[in-house]
């Protein structure tokens, strides 16, 4: 199969942008759920703790 | 030695096993490659391998380490990771300034061999730093944030060493390679191809750590700083597996000849070699910086959230960045306005990213204030925000037609590499060594803050000097006299550059003499925990006693 340069052009112009938009919409819902912030915060939280044992 | 008997039994025979087919592998080289440099590298690994082996059998009947090893996180590879780090900075930086110097004075080549011209060790001092020095940072602080952050310990003892030493195997065979002649002239892809197939090796185990200890978790979420860390390790792998694509000529012989030519194989280097700045020397060290930083300012990051949102941005928009490498060449000019575009949009994830560390600092400005460590981090932040801004404004087309090819972009990567990844290391390093051997603090805080004063005036004195230097040589290269030709010779540029290049030696001088403050802090460091352990304690406590025996002793 021979892709020309024009037809490149126009799959990256068109379909890259979707992919992106798409991908930025993701992140930005998974970030900012209401329903994260409960892990995020323990997690942001939780790397603070002074006790330097593994978990059983 | 006892990092030997630390291990298993069975863990030990692996050991041997793998040091086995790895001497097996040198002395193939050695033979096959007769008459060729590829066995000068069979040699060398032939030796590493029974010189290991023979460290191996050392311990190799102890008894078994105590299960109660086990109710702690282990961390002996992360010990031996900083030391090969600091070890690695001090050389590195060091031919650093050598190169320097050779530029600011090139009758200084007093070694008169092909070794020690400048052509054969810059790429010593490049790889030095970013693959010894940020590499080796980069693994001990990975499995330690890894271990920390999953609340598991690492999932066997076997894998860290393989990882850490091939590793450091890869820098040594990259390296000697380089003052003997070998390069396949990819700029940070020096190496010939066993190298590269040893490191893809060593980095699939790397990988896999990663996810077997991800897997052991006992945290529901995996924190940021994981993220950062396994897309530094994950892209680089994809990175180097395709910029390496290669034929060599013959297995007893070191060249090899790359899958790609002409603007094909240019696009393909660049996009390894920006994507190597990111993943490699920026995602990685976000991870060192989101982790170290809150712990040591002892408050949380500023918004979780803006840190997963910039990780996402950082990722999928480096990418697309690295043709911007390729401006005015044969590459379609939609291309370069692609690279372009990117990285202008990579400013959002890369000032987010900077702010956010900054703004977790808001409040903790006093502790800036007295200490270094976190000031180090702090400064870090600053210039990695510079830095992004400035790598952002030299891709534009316009502007990149006065600096490249000139010493701005040398001072651009300086600025990153000094002030940022440096900084980020040291920060993190004089965070990690108390809590690793086990003590309150370094040994002396005030050698911390010479270090800091010293680095941060060497990154200033380099990076105004390139600035000066690389701007000049832009302009002169491109004044017309009213003939329509160029007003100044080639020569005429060097001329000016001499006093910047001095002083370029200069802030080079003052950065080294930093990483060796560093490393004798670090060593003494090292010795009060012997020392400490020594007094506080019988000859017969096993290792995770220590803790307690030194507190008790002070």
């Amino acid at each position: 199969m021979d892709i020309d340069h024009t037809s490149l052009v126009a799959f990256a112009k068109s379909w890259g942008l979707f992919y992106l938009m798409a991908l930025a919409v993701c992140v930005l819902v998974y970030a900012l759920w209401p329903g994260n912030r409960k892990r995020f915060d323990r997690a942001k939280k939780s790397i603070l703790d002074k006790d330097d044992r593994p978990k059983e | 030695m006892s990092v030997v008997s630390g291990l298993t039994v069975s863990e030990r025979h692996l050991a041997l096993f793998v040091l086995g087919l790895l001497a097996l592998a040198g002395l193939a080289m050695a033979v096959g490659g007769r008459g060729d440099p590829l066995a000068v590298h069979g040699f060398i690994i032939l030796a590493v391998s029974l010189g290991l082996g023979f460290f191996v059998m050392s311990a190799l009947f102890a008894p078994e380490p105590p299960a109660s090893r086990l109710a702690e996180y282990y961390d002996d590879p992360i010990r031996v990771g900083i030391v090969l780090s600091l070890a690695w900075a001090v050389v590195g930086m060091f031919v650093g300034v050598w190169v320097a110097a050779l530029l600011a004075w090139p009758e200084l080549t007093f070694v008169d061999s092909a070794w020690a011209s400048f052509g054969r060790l810059r790429p010593v001092h490049t790889s030095g730093v970013i693959f010894g020095f940020g590499g080796n940072a980069l693994i001990a602080t990975s499995l330690h944030v890894l271990q920390r952050t999953c609340r598991a310990r690492l999932p066997d003892q076997f894998s860290p060493w393989f990882v850490l030493i091939g590793y450091n195997l890869f820098c040594i065979v990259a390296a000697s390679g380089y003052l003997i002649g070998l390069t396949q002239s990819k700029e940070y892809a020096e190496p010939e191809w066993y190298a590269d197939i040893w490191l893809v090796i060593v980095w699939v185990v790397y990988f896999l750590i990663y996810l077997r200890t991800l897997q052991r978790r006992k945290e529901p979420h995996i924190y940021v700083a994981n993220w950062y860390y396994m897309a530094f390790i994950l892209v680089v792998a994809v990175l180097h597996i395709v910029n390496n694509l290669a034929v060599p000529v013959s297995f007893g012989h070191a060249k090899s000849y790359s899958l790609f030519s002409g603007v094909q194989d240019a696009m393909t280097q660049w996009w390894y070699g920006h994507n190597a700045v990111a993943f490699f020397l920026t995602a990685g060290f976000l991870g060192m910086m989101y982790y170290y930083l809150p712990k040591r300012a002892e408050r949380p990051i500023f918004s979780y959230r803006l840190s997963i949102i910039s990780f996402w941005g950082i990722t999928f928009m480096y990418m697309w960045a690295g043709a911007h490498h390729l401006h005015y060449t044969a590459l379609p000019q939609w291309v370069q306005t692609l690279g372009m575009t990117f990285s202008i949009v990579l400013l959002v994830p890369s000032w987010a990213s900077a702010g956010n560390a900054l703004a977790t600092l808001n409040g903790a400005w006093d502790r800036v204030r007295t200490d270094a460590t976190l000031r180090f981090m702090m400064v870090a932040a600053v210039f990695y925000g510079l830095s992004t801004f400035e790598g952002s404004f030299m891709a534009i087309r316009a502007v990149n037609s006065l600096s490249h090819y000139t010493d701005w972009t040398v001072g651009h990567v300086h600025a990153g590499a000094l002030g940022w990844v440096a900084m980020i290391t040291f920060g993190s390093l004089y965070a990690l060594v108390p809590w690793m051997w086990k003590q309150e603090r370094m040994y002396s805080p005030k050698l911390i803050e010479v270090h800091f004063w010293l680095a941060l005036a060497g990154t200033i004195v380099y990076v105004f000097a390139m600035w000066n230097s690389g701007i000049i040589q832009g302009l002169m290269w491109r004044t017309y006299n009213d003939s329509g030709t160029l007003a100044y010779s080639f020569i005429d540029s060097l001329v000016a550059m001499h006093p910047y290049y001095i002083a370029r030696a200069f802030g080079g001088l003052l950065f080294l003499s930093g990483a060796v403050v560093c490393s004798y802090n670090v060593w003494m460091t090292i010795r009060m925990a012997r020392i400490g352990r020594a007094a506080g304690a019988g000859t017969d406590v096993p290792l995770h006693g220590e803790a307690d025996a030194v507190q008790a002793g002070e």
